[in-house]
């Protein structure tokens, strides 16, 4: 792999683990409306997956969702905005943590809806192949949606119009509090994709070359114009389903949350994979610094900006408007 | 005078799509069996590319549309009958229609979502609904409703060539029915205009969808009785042409609403909710919406036939009003 994706690659895990810890630090100093879920965990396999496409390809994300488009190369300030409600804010204050969209990257939005991004990138690979480019998308959504039956819908008519699309399954082994151990009768997701008649594809998602490698595959395959391919990340997320979740009851292992923040955090795996095969200590070093001041710096800007007027709620509702617009009234 | 052609409802769908696919190469056409029509010529001499004959998959490929048209085309999804809309709802409501307004306005999401509503006909409770109330429900989309092959032709052409998500109700035995049609290419009827059908000045007789012959034929009934009826095809549900409808009731007072649609939370219920709010003081009488009962649709004719509005209720209401 070339050094220069290897320091991206690292850099925007960072971003990603950044941005969260700061996400966590504004929930406790109660700016964040609504709630909050965090990719910790789980950057390797955003990561891995968004250095593998172009700037042009699209993306469709999730609830948790906050890594996709800073994997795709967002800036932080716009979406540390967006989740304090900010009229700067990426979606004006529209869309909040669930629903960060950012088009200059080819993020095509995120979805509350288990599943929803799915035919959404689906479709977006259809406009693709109608309008002759050679772009592809990328819909990444995690093991509870797989059990949607746009996830069906959709893998079956990418395959029947060889769609250039990636289908990217984070399976982090829990839909909120529910395991995939009891929601799926075939565990393994990407072998359900011998029933659409596409490759399927299983790679440790805490392992960022290996995430890389099978992506790079899977886009080189889908802008050949041979179709689709089901990607599986096994990964894993270290917080709560939503940051600050109470959860009456252990619906996972106390050892097994540990286990994987001490044995199996992609930052750390990759950081030392790169240390051996000859970045220095004093590059990564210079990345992680340039990293949590950007951090700081949006923050800041978030903190500082104003929130949108209430009458701005009336904005965006039409492209073109039509008869009255509804205001606010007595 | 421009030129005109003599062609039915269905004919005039069919010619607004060839006419808009042959016009915009970003215009496809998503929906279930189409593979047979664009077999006989239907969609003209396209990229095979554009017509995409679907499986069985309402949702997905309600929501590829969505993607498809956040990306740079303009899909027209063929639904067929209308209660398949509810598989497809999830992409309409909670993607479709509010995608612009989530992102801050970084997307427009140019769609029409088409579907044909049956009634009387014997389809029994899940091929005979009119769905458009629920959906008016729902901030972000256009409905519209033609009544007539002309207004079939100049508002699909509408609602393809606008740039946001637009429903289209299409009443099935509607699809028959010929008049002449203007064949200029550039004709459309625009979204959000009510046209006044006929000028009275006693009662307002207001239209939804295919109710316009029955509503025409009881004016004439109301007619022979001395009573003027003023009838307004509304065409468009949302945005709706309030200002069409608050006229005509200042000037008669009187208001009968038209929907094939059940009562509760009809768009009858939505017309005469804002007549009230806005024009309480014009109203001589209260208003009555001649609907649906709130059943579901059953399948044998004895049944089925007396639940509609039909001429003479209409003509009933009306004249309860005098």
């Amino acid at each position: 792999m070339k050094k220069d994706i290897e320091s991206e690659g690292y850099r925007r895990m960072l971003r990603i683990r950044g941005f969260e810890q700061a996400a966590v630090q504004l929930i406790t100093e109660g700016e964040v409306p609504g709630a909050c879920h965090s990719s910790i965990g789980q950057e390797a396999a955003i990561v891995g997956a968004c250095m593998a496409m172009r700037n042009d390809d699209y993306m469709s994300g999730t609830h948790r969702s906050h890594g996709h488009p800073i994997g795709k190369g967002s800036q932080l300030k716009p979406l540390m905005a967006e989740l304090l409600g900010k009229a700067t804010g990426i979606c004006k204050g529209r869309g909040g943590s669930m629903h960060f969209t950012d088009t200059s990257v080819g993020s095509i939005g995120e979805s509350a809806i288990v599943g929803g991004g799915i035919p959404l990138a689906t479709g977006a690979a259809l406009s693709a192949q109608v309008r002759g480019t050679d772009q592809v998308a990328l819909s990444f959504f995690g093991d509870g949606a797989v059990n949607e039956g746009a996830f069906h819908e959709s893998l079956n008519m990418a395959s029947i119009w060889k769609l250039p699309v990636i289908f990217f399954c984070e399976n982090n082994g829990y839909a909120a509090v529910t395991a995939a151990t009891s929601t799926h009768g075939q565990p393994d997701v990407a072998r359900r994709a011998d029933g659409y008649g596409m490759p399927g594809v299983i790679v440790d998602g805490q392992d960022f070359d290996a995430v890389y490698e099978a992506t790079a595959a899977a886009v080189a395959r889908a802008r050949r114009g041979e179709g689709p391919t089901l990607i599986e990340a096994k990964t894993y997320r270290f917080d709560e389903h939503c940051v600050g979740l109470f959860i009456n009851g252990n619906y996972r292992p106390k050892e097994e949350v540990e286990r994987f923040k001490t044995e199996r955090d992609p930052v750390t795996l990759f950081k030392a994979a790169l240390l051996a095969r000859g970045h220095t200590e004093a590059s990564l070093k210079a990345i992680e610094e340039e990293v949590w001041s950007s951090v700081q710096e949006a923050m800041e800007f978030a903190k500082e900006s104003p929130y949108p007027e209430p009458e701005e709620a009336f904005e965006f509702i039409y492209a073109t408007p039509i008869n009255q617009t509804p205001r606010l009234k007595a | 005078m421009s030129a005109t052609t003599r062609i039915t409802y269905l004919d005039a769908l069919a010619l607004a799509q060839r006419e808009e696919m042959a016009r915009d190469p970003r215009v496809i056409i998503i929906g279930e069996d189409i593979s047979l029509y664009a077999a006989g010529g239907a969609y003209g001499d396209i990229d095979s590319k554009r017509i995409r004959s679907a499986p069985i998959s309402e949702n997905g490929f309600a929501g590829m549309a969505v993607g498809a048209a956040i990306t740079g085309l303009r899909p027209i999804v063929d639904l067929t009958i209308a209660n398949f809309v509810y598989l497809a709802s999830d992409a309409i409501i909670n993607q479709a229609a509010r995608l612009r307004y989530m992102t801050g306005g970084q997307f427009s999401v140019p769609i029409v979502y088409r579907a044909s509503m049956w009634h009387n006909q014997s389809n029994a409770a899940q091929h005979s609904d009119r769905p458009y109330p629920m959906f008016m429900n729902v901030p972000g989309l256009k409905i519209v409703v033609p009544a007539t092959p002309t207004d079939a032709k100049g508002l699909l052409k509408a609602a393809i060539r606008d740039d946001d998500t637009v429903l289209m109700f299409e009443d099935n035995d509607l699809w028959a029915i010929k008049e002449e049609v203007p064949t200029d290419p550039d004709f459309i009827v625009p979204i959000g205009k009510a046209a006044i059908r006929q000028e009275g000045t006693d009662v307002t007789i207001v239209s939804i969808a295919g109710c316009l012959r029955a509503s025409m034929a009881a004016a004439k009934l109301l007619a022979a009785d001395d009573i003027s009826a003023e009838v307004i095809d509304l065409r468009t549900l949302v945005p709706m042409d309030t200002n069409a409808i608050l006229n005509s009731v200042g000037k008669t007072g009187r208001l009968v609403i038209v929907d094939y649609a059940h009562r509760t939370c009809s768009a009858a219920s939505e017309i005469a909710a804002t007549v009230v709010e806005e024009a309480f003081d014009s109203l001589k009488k209260p208003i009555r919406r001649v609907v649906t009962p709130d059943i579901p649709i059953p399948f044998s004719p004895p049944m089925e036939k007396p639940l509609y509005p039909n001429k003479d209720s209409i003509a009933a209401a009306a004249r309860s009003l005098m």
